[in-house]
């Protein structure tokens, strides 16, 4: 595997935090360029030049910090395209700095980290609810899905992201550990599984909607790119 | 008014703008701003029927001649309500304001209504405002945004004490549908500018005051679901969801609808079409022609019957305004309760 597709698979790690999605599936990258000496640069577009800095931000620095650890790479330059905060964005991800450092005086990082774990804990509710109504239609019970253990759940994307963002909000998730859990981390009980997962299909609803939203404003954001190009403005 | 396969609608339009967003109007320094606001709206519009879609330049300024047609002739639209949105820090002489918008009022006393705005961070002078606003223009409602900039601010939160105040003016002054935009936003940056807890906290605390939420929360409709589910004055505002949904994502529309009615129920959601973002047309027409898909992934969503559409396409909202609906549109008065009311005090173990 060449460099580039070292770079690619890496960004396919990354996940818009609001959607739960890798930016690589959304369309988001854009470029990706490796120069022959290794430095990296990469483009990213969003479905609209006013998406929401704070989730702007954490794309671009996600980007970057998933590259960095890669062998052989040089120099990293990330940079958020036609972008109404680009600019500040940019130049703080090109310094190494947080979100802060971008909007001096507008923000802090703890309220961004607030809001990045809010978002792993609704995309795990709603990752178990795919996970969750696949098995019951598979004619599984409510008391043997609430009795599943990690080492139980099925090998697949879901699965595995579920258990990604277990580790990274801090719920346990060995092989004995429960399949399914309160965004608190507590186990799910048998007879709170109904209702739970009439809120979690909602959730997971909400961010399947949006992802959806995303996608036609950037499919529209490129048909109107192009069109502008080619009469030439 | 709307009528089709022999059933009428009474169609009142919770959400219309009448806005002037053409350069002329930029505030000198803030142009990349305001021009950002207006192609972002831009780039909704064609989430409609591409036969729908207009040019940017006709986008930014259009004429009571449009919207008179665009609204009241083609859209059915028997009653249309303005949200005033201000925005005067990017707009010279706002983006759509009470004063504009009640111009046009003027001219269709009884055709349109306009809803002015309040912001706590104006303290003293804003109460003294909203109360000769409230004179001057017979306000049954106010539009607010806790996203706007103002002064170096980022936005403010219902639940701040100011707010109260303000709150407890409304109801001196007879002002009882507030309505709050939740949705789609640019600004602040620091803050999550969708959380509706604010609207929770307020809706209890002033139990005879309507609180709609705009956009339903989007995109963080589970939020508002939730909290809806628990407070009887809180109603779901529909622009955005048909708007943005139902032509170019119909199976997420679907979902969507299904859910709002399991947990709000028909009798608290309002159609409105955003216009001039989208034209009331497509949606008063698409919307009645509608039906849930029969796959099995809708099938414990509770079914919208006529009836149901003809609530959401006005009659919910006519009783919100005090609109008198002749006897032909109305129907049988029956108690709905939403679906999701007995599970409320689950929710919160979520």
């Amino acid at each position: 595997m060449n460099t580039r597709a070292r770079v690619l698979e890496a960004l396919s790690e990354v996940h818009d935090p609001e959607l739960d999605e890798p930016i690589t599936s959304l369309g988001f990258v854009t470029s990706c360029e490796v120069s022959p000496s290794g430095d990296v640069e990469i483009l990213l577009r969003l479905p609209t030049p006013q998406c929401a800095p704070n989730f702007a931000y954490l794309m671009a620095a996600d980007a970057r910090n998933v590259v960095r650890r890669l062998p052989d790479v040089g120099r990293i330059e990330v940079r958020l395209e036609d972008h109404y905060t680009g600019k500040e964005i940019n130049a703080a991800i090109a310094r190494g700095e947080g979100f802060a450092a971008a909007f001096p005086g507008e923000t802090d990082d703890d309220q961004l980290d607030a809001l990045r774990e809010l978002f792993q804990r609704k995309a795990l509710v709603a990752r178990q609810a795919r996970l969750c109504e696949a098995l019951l239609a598979d004619g599984a019970t409510p008391v043997q899905v609430t009795a599943l253990r990690v080492a139980d759940l099925p090998d697949d994307g879901d699965a595995r992201r579920c258990l990604e963002l277990r580790g990274q909000l801090g719920i346990g998730c060995d092989p004995n550990a429960p399949a399914f859990v309160a965004p608190n981390g507590e186990p799910l009980a048998a007879d709170e599984l109904t209702l739970w997962l009439r809120k979690a299909r909602l959730v997971r609803t909400s961010l399947e909607v949006n992802g959806s939203i995303c996608r036609s404003l950037l499919q529209i954001r490129s048909r109107r790119g192009a069109e502008l190009e080619e009469v030439g403005t | 008014m709307y009528s089709h396969n022999g059933d009428t609608f009474f169609v009142v339009d919770g959400h219309l703008h009448f806005w002037d967003a053409s350069p002329a109007n930029w505030v000198s320094g803030q142009e990349q701003y305001a021009k950002g606001w207006i192609e972002c709206f831009h780039a909704y519009m064609g989430l409609g029927p591409e036969e729908t879609h207009w040019p940017l330049e006709k986008f930014q300024k259009y004429s009571e001649d449009d919207f008179v047609k665009d609204v009241f002739e083609d859209g059915y639209v028997d009653v249309g309500i303005f949200q005033s949105t201000y925005l005067k820090e990017w707009y010279r002489d706002g983006f759509n304001t009470l004063e504009k918008n009640s111009q046009l009022v003027e001219k269709y006393p009884d055709r349109l209504i306009a809803n002015g705005r309040w912001d706590p961070r104006e303290g003293e002078a804003g109460l003294k405002q909203l109360e000769e606003d409230a004179k001057r223009y017979n306000l049954q409602g106010v539009k607010l945004y806790t996203a706007e900039w103002y002064q170096g601010s980022r936005g403010w939160s219902l639940k701040e004490p100011e707010s109260q105040r303000f709150l407890e003016k409304c109801q001196a002054l007879g002002i009882k549908n507030i309505h709050v935009h939740k949705g789609p936003t640019i600004w602040p940056l620091d803050k999550d500018a969708f959380d509706v807890s604010d609207v929770d906290y307020v809706a209890t605390n002033f139990p005879e005051l309507n609180f709609i939420v705009e956009h339903v929360g989007l995109p963080r409709i589970e939020d508002f679901c939730f909290m809806a589910t628990q407070e009887p004055n809180v109603y779901a505002g529909l622009a955005v969801v048909i708007g943005g949904l139902m032509h170019a994502r119909p199976r997420f529309f679907a979902k969507v609808m299904g859910e709002l009615l399991f947990w709000v129920g028909e009798d608290k959601m309002l159609w409105a079409s955003d216009y001039a973002i989208w034209e009331p047309r497509w949606q008063v027409e698409g919307f009645v022609d509608w039906t849930s898909p029969e796959d099995v992934e809708f099938s414990d969503y509770p079914r919208l019957t006529t009836d149901g559409k003809k609530k959401i396409l006005g009659l919910n909202a006519a009783k919100l305004y005090g609109i008198d609906v002749p006897d032909e549109f109305q129907i049988p008065d029956e108690a709905g309760e939403p679906a999701a009311r007995e599970d409320a005090q689950l929710v919160d173990s979520a």
